[in-house]
């Protein structure tokens, strides 16, 4: 390890403790499949998890593999591939506690804690069961306004750590996330930043305007490593589709507790996944 | 005349994808939301009609992706005021237009769990033209009241909302939907089907008129449009669904 970079993507994980509270992005952000899988190996339990706005593959498994603790998200789905099996189980036999938001919410949170300030108000929500089940949210009359005129205070989310997986990083710890503007606030709002990359580069990405404007600064980050198809078997930017034929395995394979585990056995905690990536 | 294919030449999807892009003409800005390669067909087709009038936003690409500022914008857009379209699903919509996208049977241990409810508990107030869309018309999806209310048809009059239910389309007809009164009428039905047919597989009450008008099918060139363009364009965020509707194209390209 040399500063923020790390050897390994275990050693990342190795980061988080138990009890974390983590904060995920969707799937068009960048998902750090490969830091999830090592977060598997290592066993971690117990984790808070805040989807920015909504979570697929990585909450499922995560939840699947006991690791999740209570989740925090407008939606958990995979995609064109259905439902995703071990969240609805989780949520079936009551082991996940669900905290139900809509997507605007949870970027409302994470923007206030991103300002540094205790809440956002929103619009919408009222008269809806998400809001109505949510303790935490409160409606408040807007004192700005003579006129009767509820609306909504969302707390601000301040996660210990936020996971992504981008294109590049340099040796400082500067991250390169392009257009994903939503991970500036996800940094911003979060104690720190573990970054898997698909490479690590010479030079410094602030110097130039060009990358500069879509570079996440070395200051949010807490560690970065290299891992090359990160984001497998989901697609990532424009570097890669997603995995169909895996998907459908894995989709198949989660339908039942057993079939995740020797899923799991296979591609998290067996050499299968280096092999089905290249 | 306008050259009009029959009713069996046309796929249900290709008429979905017409009646969307009828239901947001005259719109600037619409977005479709994830899951949502119909819609999202739909507005590419009214943008392609508007002669470049309207931007689409289609989340999920990047041909037609118009956000800078990551995946709030969308967000600001509806409470700007700028974004004048979206759609909404449901497992279960009822007579008031309530959605529940959460789940069947007591919150939160549910019988049947359902992905969550995206940004429907904001986008329905502050849109003004949300279309429901289903490609399921039965009484398991059309419920005469919702186990959960991710977002409601209606609000008291105290509450900020400039935006709610515009429509509903499902592979069986068109409905609107009345504020005032609560409920939903019957707009059109598709051919190839009936009102009692519509009326036997909606599990709330609708206002049906004397005469309910046949769904207008897309005509000849509308139709070309559609398998030699749209379809290639929404390729690109939903190639399964693509690949299973349009495969001539598909294939083709």
């Amino acid at each position: 390890m040399t500063g923020l970079i790390h050897d390994s993507v275990d050693s990342l994980a190795a980061l988080i403790p138990d009890g974390a509270k983590i904060a995920v992005p969707a799937d068009y952000t960048g998902v750090a499949m490969e830091l999830t899988r090592a977060m598997i190996r290592r066993g971690v339990r117990d984790l808070y998890m805040v989807c920015l706005p909504v979570t697929g593959l990585q909450g499922d498994m995560l939840i699947g593999a006991g690791a999740v603790k209570t989740n925090e998200t407008s939606a958990v789905t995979l995609g064109e591939f259905g439902g995703a099996p071990r969240f609805q189980a989780g949520i079936g036999d009551g082991s996940l506690t669900i905290k139900d938001a809509t997507c605007p919410a949870i970027h409302a949170g994470i923007q206030a804690a991103q300002k540094g300030i205790p809440y956002m108000p929103l619009r919408g929500m009222i008269g809806s069961d998400v809001l109505a089940n949510r303790d935490d949210w409160k409606v408040a009359q807007n004192p700005f306004s003579e006129e009767e005129d509820p609306i909504v205070l969302l707390p601000a989310i301040k996660p210990d750590f936020a996971l992504i997986h981008a294109k590049k990083a340099d040796r400082h710890g500067n991250v390169f996330i392009g257009i994903r503007r939503e991970v500036m606030a996800l940094a911003g709002a979060s104690r720190q930043t573990l970054v898997t990359v698909e490479e690590i580069v010479d030079g410094n990405l602030l110097r130039d305007d060009t990358t500069a404007t879509g570079t996440l600064p070395a200051l949010y980050v807490g560690g970065v490593a290299e891992a090359r198809q990160g984001a497998w078997p989901l697609a990532f930017w424009e570097e890669y589709p997603t995995d169909e034929a895996h998907m459908a395995s894995y989709v198949a394979a989660a339908r039942s507790p057993e079939g995740f585990q020797s899923y799991v056995d296979q591609y998290v905690t067996g050499g299968a996944r280096a092999a089905a990536a290249e | 005349m306008t050259d009009f294919p029959s009713p069996d030449e046309i796929r249900t999807e290709e008429l979905l994808i017409t009646i969307i892009a009828r239901l947001v003409e005259g719109c600037r800005l619409v977005s479709c939301g994830a899951s949502s390669p119909i819609p999202g067909g739909g507005c590419l087709l009214a943008r392609q009609q508007s002669g470049g009038a309207m931007q689409v936003n289609v989340l999920g690409s990047r041909l037609n992706n118009l956000m800078t500022n990551g995946g709030v914008e969308l967000f600001d857009w509806a409470a700007q005021g700028r974004l004048d379209a979206f759609f909404l699903g449901g497992g279960q919509i009822d007579g008031q237009a309530n959605i529940n996208l959460v789940g069947v049977g007591d919150y939160p241990q549910a019988k049947i769990r359902w992905p969550g409810s995206f940004g429907s508990a904001y986008l329905y107030f502050l849109v003004p033209r949300v279309i429901l869309f289903r490609e399921e018309h039965t009484r398991r999806v059309f419920v005469d009241k919702v186990d959960f209310i991710s977002t409601p048809g209606t609000s008291d009059p105290e509450v900020y909302r400039t935006g709610g239910p515009y429509a509903l389309v499902s592979p069986l007809c068109q409905m609107g939907f009345d504020k005032v009164r609560k409920k939903f009428h019957l707009v059109s039905v598709h051919p190839g089907h009936t009102v009692e047919e519509v009326l036997d597989n909606t599990g709330f009450a609708i206002d049906v008129p004397d005469h309910v008008p046949e769904t207008v099918l897309p005509d000849r060139a509308t139709l070309n449009i559609i398998r030699q363009q749209i379809s290639l364009e929404i390729a690109e965020t939903y190639p399964r669904f693509a690949a299973k509707v349009f495969p001539e194209a598909v294939n083709a390209a």
